[in-house]
């Protein structure tokens, strides 16, 4: 690429190539298949294979598991539980101080559906999974808690029962003096928000082989962890070894992260025992459905929010109570959402008086963890939901009330309540552009002819400020003043980068920030390229990184938009080491002195006097060839590192403030929705974003930042949402029912840029990548929110929610008989899989003839579905294996019966349940024998509970297979105490179609 | 995600597959597109000892008009009868319905009678074949047999297919002279399973509309001569036949109310095309 002519910047620096769009370096490589992932890593021949057993629970004890049949599968080399893993590891380190263990297998009870259970090692993967399903777990089901607020409730089911509570930690803040502020306000605007629990999806999964070296007890292990390093030590303290002895590498290429990839580490130690145990190495490679139902989930939070305000719009105090849900575990660094922006709570207003009270609950789902915005959506979809409360309520245009209250602008740095140092900005100039080229007029427009023509139209705002950098300290938050004291403070940042050349003047670049597509590569060839006058396209950066050869820190990792303020910054004092001592070499052969030679076009050369030059490849050679001829005391070889810490980022103080970020970028997004009158569907007609990231490297990258954030924030707002049914059970097992935003759902936003650099970081850039994921869910619920004139908005707004919210009735048929059977009214309500039915049939045979084939094990036998075996194991109890299957879905169960509440002969409870691979359920049924002269009338009605993978894979069918199986128990009972009544297969209608008529279960 | 282990088939010809159905049985399975089943497989919800793939007989990958039906064997995929020329004045409705089956790539290996002999209730194809009333062509070492919609589809994943029977071909009416066609769905996302599907055909003063994903199959009514101002009242009614069924995604009720709304735009749409 032809070098480009420098560019005046505000720092007076010339740029070549830094703000420049630079095409990404990475592009060829993976957009022609050459990207090689952590899968495609190579492994030491013999590498033994892992799969997972999981739990179909939310909540049980594992009463006992026999591994025995697994074991003799032919290729099986050996199968883990947690009895084993107990030996060989500690549990994981946390951040609180509660009895709150975890294994990397569940031992005595399972906490979440999903969870690890045991792990078979293998030859290959499919005999991994056949031995899986071999593995025969008992399990005695506990009660689950779900829901947070019930979490909380004093005679709850305890996840943790030696915490004593599911609340594990509650901190109370309060700064300056909100009570005053909310006592002396004309009005308190209060909302209340449940914001569910979703993740970003990275294309590949979690990926793990690891490799015990007994000579020097080293495990070595190749994965796609992505950091932050504070989770290395977790790893090897869990391990029993020392960092040195746990070496992690990362491959250069990744499929997605999104801070999810940090959610590793459990498999990482699992992965390593089994090594260790087996003598081989050991691969896992973790699929879609393990890891939509166990890997991780950013926490779904419950938020109180109340804004203390004038009649003009003035906020004059914010109060914030959160419920953040950690599901069953609390893995490092959890609790991070509920802390990482505990800084910046105010976000982008001036009001002074803030009071927040953190709560930390557990349920019975999947443990949650890192996910892109990292606390930020649920945190600004309380405060910018409550600003357009505040609109509303005031009757105020919802743009005049964020723009009263902004911080104003020349007060930065400015000093937020709770200690946020933000850097820069101009957020009233922000807005005005944005109103001016996001077309804002023109938009009120179109609402306004939208409405008049009787169109459901809203427009929805978000200010919003976008942190990066996290101040490794802030969790220190969690824990009270006098405890912090005796810890000792926690602030630090470090981050490391070497700039290498070689002795024919070739760089390259190693960093610590375990990209995943961001383009860092580019980015740092970019700084590198601009300190030695080379191009971009010259420098190879190598993004791999191991922790015995690669300088280590806490910081490294990926995640917190910590590239641009942290490892940009230190990869240019890296180069520009590398610069001065070029320039000191170069100053003897070019005869000018050091500060005044300079790089451009592979040349060194006096800044006067171009043409007195020489080649950067000569100094280099010197360099290596020659250290003789070096200046003196000058050292030998060209390859500097250097590290950076940023000063700002300090411990918290004792008035619980803590500057939680370094950077602090602003985002003020709009948009205009549309909801179609007869479905709820919304159609986005303009979003525009907005961006103030100080100082853009690469706008091309910035963009697309935008564009991936902004993706995911349309996937929260409109689908994305991890299901559990009241019972637990876990019901978004596949990419069909967890749904994901595709190019056909993410509009084309408009991108504005202005760049207020950050004084604070020495390229004044601050972070792009998470501002979307905080801004577009809470700008579009606020849109829906204006165009349905309602108060509470959950997301995701399904097109069956928004059409909830239009409070329409519905119309009864015109003949009452043409409504379904009374399932329909008690139906469960979305989320909750118990599902409820009841019919009736009449039996040409007397009560006495049913009752005594229903208590007959012979006969029970025959009338369960699929039934190979039944025993009997106490009086009317059974134990059955059982064939059960709709179309092609079959699976084997142990099913376990029980007849109870018997009142002969008129009616009796049927309860039990079923476990098999395919999950497992719950349930009972009344049975009631009604004479009708010479017949019989069989009324019944039943609640099911199912868990497991039939419940997460197959929730849009469980209603209408549960009726098939419940038909096919009918028919078999039917021709078994009155052959001639049993409906047979015709060729007008099967037999079971026929049957869903007779029990009324179809017209 | 492993499939348990199973015996790979490939046939030379129909009848080769006829006879490995016929000897293995219930527990073997037809392999065309395998866009359901080998998911499925894979899931370990549905499993099968033997595959006998027929994706690459070429007799049966045609499409073919006669005596006012288009044919379609059984390897034909979606995508090419979506890039049949001939296919949007052929059948118009399969046409407006083929863009809502699953995905480009899943078209390009997905057959139409592999969607049609899966038989789930939220498919798009099924419900086309049933408001059509076309035919399922089924053939087995004995012989074969035609069947009407109404008669092959029982219910859900559920067909009047004989374990030792194959669906060769299936067969949907010719558009009628003056008759007008709608489709519409609503997925959360293009390409998923509909929340509710709606196929309308109207022709001279009879209306018929077939709602997929509602009920456990597709199902179809009729009304002849119904005064305008009853449509919304004989909706209303057939949406509390269908009932629905609560899934996290949708309610019943959202559900019932889609037949209503999405059924009178589908007639509306179809008025409009018919002559």
């Amino acid at each position: 690429m032809a070098q480009p002519p420098s560019q005046p910047s505000h720092d007076g620096l010339e740029r070549r190539w830094l703000g420049r769009p630079v095409e990404r370096i990475e592009d060829a490589t993976l957009l022609t298949g050459h990207g090689y992932f952590a899968d495609d890593m190579p492994t030491r021949a013999g590498t033994l294979h892992a799969a997972i057993l999981r739990s179909p629970h939310a909540h049980a004890e594992i009463v006992a598991i026999d591994t025995a049949k697994a074991m003799a599968r032919s290729g099986v080399v050996a199968v883990l539980t947690g009895a084993e893993i107990k030996q060989d590891s500690d549990p994981f380190i946390i951040v609180l101080r509660q009895p709150m263990d975890q294994w990397s297998l569940a031992t005595d009870r399972v906490r979440f559906v999903g969870e690890a259970v045991a792990v078979v090692i293998a030859e290959d993967r499919y005999i991994a999974e056949d031995a899986v399903d071999d593995i025969e777990v008992e399990y005695r089901k506990l009660p689950a808690v779900i829901d947070p607020m019930s979490a909380t409730a004093a005679d709850a089911p305890l996840v943790h029962p030696a915490v004593g509570s599911n609340v594990p930690s509650e901190r109370h803040f309060s700064y300056g003096d909100p009570e005053r502020r909310f006592a002396e306000a004309d009005r308190v605007v209060e909302i209340t928000i449940d914001y569910p629990r979703n993740s970003q999806t990275p294309l590949e999964g979690f990926v793990v082989a690891a490799d015990y070296q007994p000579g020097e007890g080293v495990y070595d292990v190749m994965c796609n962890f992505q950091g932050p390093f504070t989770v290395h030590p977790v790893m090897s303290k869990a391990l029993r070894c020392s960092g040195a002895q746990l070496r992690i590498r990362t491959p250069a290429y990744s499929g997605g992260g999104f801070g999810v990839k940090q959610a590793i580490f459990p498999y990482v130690v699992l992965m390593c025992i089994a090594s260790r145990r087996t003598g081989r190495p050991v691969k896992w490679v973790e699929d879609r459905f393990e890891h939509l139902t166990a890997a991780i989930a950013a926490p779904n939070r419950i938020i109180r929010a109340a804004a203390a305000v004038k009649n003009d719009g003035l906020v004059t105090a914010f109060r914030f109570e959160q419920i953040d849900d950690y599901g069953a575990y609390l893995r490092p660094p959890m609790p991070g959402p509920l802390y990482r922006q505990h800084g910046i709570m105010s976000g982008a207003y001036a009001a002074k008086d803030m009071q927040i009270v953190n709560k930390l609950v557990m349920t019975n789902k999947t443990p949650s963890g890192m996910v892109r915005g990292f606390g930020g959506p649920q945190i600004y979809y309380g405060l910018e939901r409550l600003m357009q409360r505040v609109a509303v309520e005031l009757g105020l245009d919802p743009l005049d009330v964020i723009r009263k209250n902004l911080v104003p602008a020349g007060s930065f740095p400015y000093r937020a309540p709770a200690g946020a140092l933000i850097d820069s900005g101009d957020y009233q100039t922000a807005i005005a552009m944005a109103e001016r080229d996001g077309g804002l007029a023109d938009l009120r427009r179109r609402r306004d002819e939208a409405r008049a023509a009787g169109r459901i139209y809203g427009i929805g705002f978000a200010a919003i400020v976008e942190p990066a950098q996290s101040n490794m300290g802030y969790l220190s938050t969690i824990v009270p003043v006098e405890e912090r004291r005796k810890a000792g403070p926690k602030g630090g940042n470090v981050a490391y980068a070497t700039v290498n050349v070689d002795c024919l003047g070739a760089v390259s670049v190693t960093a610590d920030s375990l990209p995943q597509g961001q383009g860092h590569a580019t980015i740092l060839s970019q700084i590198v390229a601009e300190q030695l006058g080379l191009d971009p396209h010259d420098i190879r950066c190598n993004m791999e990184r191991d922790t015995q050869r690669d300088p280590w820190s806490i910081a490294t990792g990926n995640y917190s938009s910590r590239f641009s303020s942290s490892t940009a910054v230190v990869a240019q004092m890296a180069a520009k080491k590398v610069r001065a001592k070029i320039a000191q070499i170069a100053s003897q052969t070019l005869n000018v002195p050091a500060d005044e030679v300079a790089f451009g076009d592979g040349k060194v050369f006096a800044k006067n006097n171009p043409d007195n030059n020489i080649r950067f490849s000569r100094i280099a050679g010197t360099a290596h060839w020659s250290p003789s001829e070096l200046p003196t005391g000058m050292a030998p070889g060209i390859s500097e590192t250097a590290s950076y810490s940023a000063p700002e980022i300090e411990p918290p103080n004792d008035a619980d403030q803590i500057n939680t970020s370094l950077t602090y970028g602003f985002v003020f997004d709009f948009c205009g929705i549309e909801i179609d009158r007869d479905t709820g569907a919304i159609r986005i007609d303009k979003y525009v974003t907005m961006h103030d990231a100080g100082r853009i490297l690469n706008p091309l990258i910035a963009d697309g930042q935008i564009y991936g954030s902004f993706g995911w924030g349309i996937g929260c707002a409109l689908l994305e949402e991890f299901a559990y049914g009241a019972d637990g059970s876990f019901l978004s097992g596949t990419f069909a029912d967890y749904l994901c935003p595709t190019a056909c759902e993410v509009p084309r936003p408009v991108i504005l840029h202005m760049e207020s650099p950050s004084p604070l970081t020495p390229l004044g850039a601050k972070g792009i990548g998470e501002g979307n994921c905080m801004s577009t869910p809470v700008c579009i619920a606020n849109a829906v929110a204006d165009a349905l004139g309602v108060k509470d908005v959950k997301l995701p707004l399904t097109p069956a929610r928004v059409k909830a919210l239009m409070g329409e009735t519905e119309k009864p048929p015109r003949v009452a008989a043409k409504a379904p059977p009374a399932r329909a009214a008690a139906a469960a309500t979305p989320g909750g899989k118990a599902l409820t039915g009841s019919g009736a049939q009449t039996v040409p045979a007397s009560p006495e003839v049913i009752w005594r084939a229903l208590l007959d094990p012979k006969v029970l036998a025959r009338v369960i579905p699929g039934c190979h075996a039944l025993d009997q194991t106490g009086p009317n109890e059974y134990r059955a294996e059982v064939s059960l299957g709709v179309g092609i879905v079959k699976g084997r169960f142990t099913a376990r019966v029980a007849l109870t509440d018997l009142d002969p002969p008129r009616a009796a409870t049927l309860s039990g349940g079923l476990e098999g691979s395919l999950g497992s359920t719950t349930g009972s049924g009344r049975v009631r024998l009604v004479p009708q002269g010479a017949v019989t009338q069989i009324d019944y009605d039943y609640v099911v509970e199912i868990s497991g993978k039939a419940a997460a894979v197959g929730g849009r069918m469980l209603d209408g297979a549960t009726k098939v199986l419940i038909g096919q128990f009918f028919q078999r009972l039917f021709a078994e105490i009155a052959p001639e009544a049993a409906p047979r297969p015709g060729p007008a209608r099967t037999w079971w179609q026929r049957l869903l008529k007779f029990l009324g279960l179809q017209s | 995600m492993k499939p348990k282990p199973f015996t790979y088939l490939r046939p030379a010809d129909i009848n080769e597959a006829l006879q490995a159905l016929a000897r293995i049985g219930e527990d073997a399975r037809i392999l065309a597109g395998g866009q359901s089943l080998l998911p499925m497989m894979n899931f370990r919800l549905a499993q099968a000892r033997a595959l006998i793939d027929i994706s690459r007989l070429a007799p049966l990958a045609y499409i073919r008009k006669t005596a006012g039906e288009i044919e379609i064997g059984a390897a034909t995929t979606q995508a090419q009868l979506l890039a049949w020329p001939q296919l949007g004045d052929a059948t118009p409705l399969l046409s407006a319905a083929l863009p809502h089956v699953g995905h480009f790539q899943t078209r390009s290996r997905g057959t139409v009678c592999g969607s049609i002999a899966h038989s789930d209730p939220a498919s798009e194809l099924p419900l086309c074949l049933a408001t059509l009333e076309g035919k399922v062509v089924l053939r087995s070492s004995k012989g074969e047999r035609v069947l009407p919609a109404a008669e092959f589809q029982t219910g859900m994943l559920a067909t009047a297919r004989r374990p030792d029977e194959v669906v060769v071909a299936v067969r949907f009416p010719e558009r009628k002279q003056g008759a007008g066609y709608a489709f519409m769905e609503m997925a959360q996302r293009h390409g998923d399973f509909a929340i509710c599907a709606v196929a309308a055909v109207v022709s001279g003063k009879t209306t018929r509309l077939g709602v997929g994903g509602v009920a456990d199959k597709p199902t179809v009514r009729e009304w002849s001569g119904l005064p305008n101002g009853e449509l919304d009242d004989a909706l209303n009614d057939f949406a509390w036949e269908l009932g629905g069924t609560d899934d996290h995604h949708a309610t019943a009720a959202y559900r019932r109310e889609l037949v209503r709304r999405l059924g009178r735009r589908a007639i509306e749409e179809a008025a409009k095309c018919s002559s």
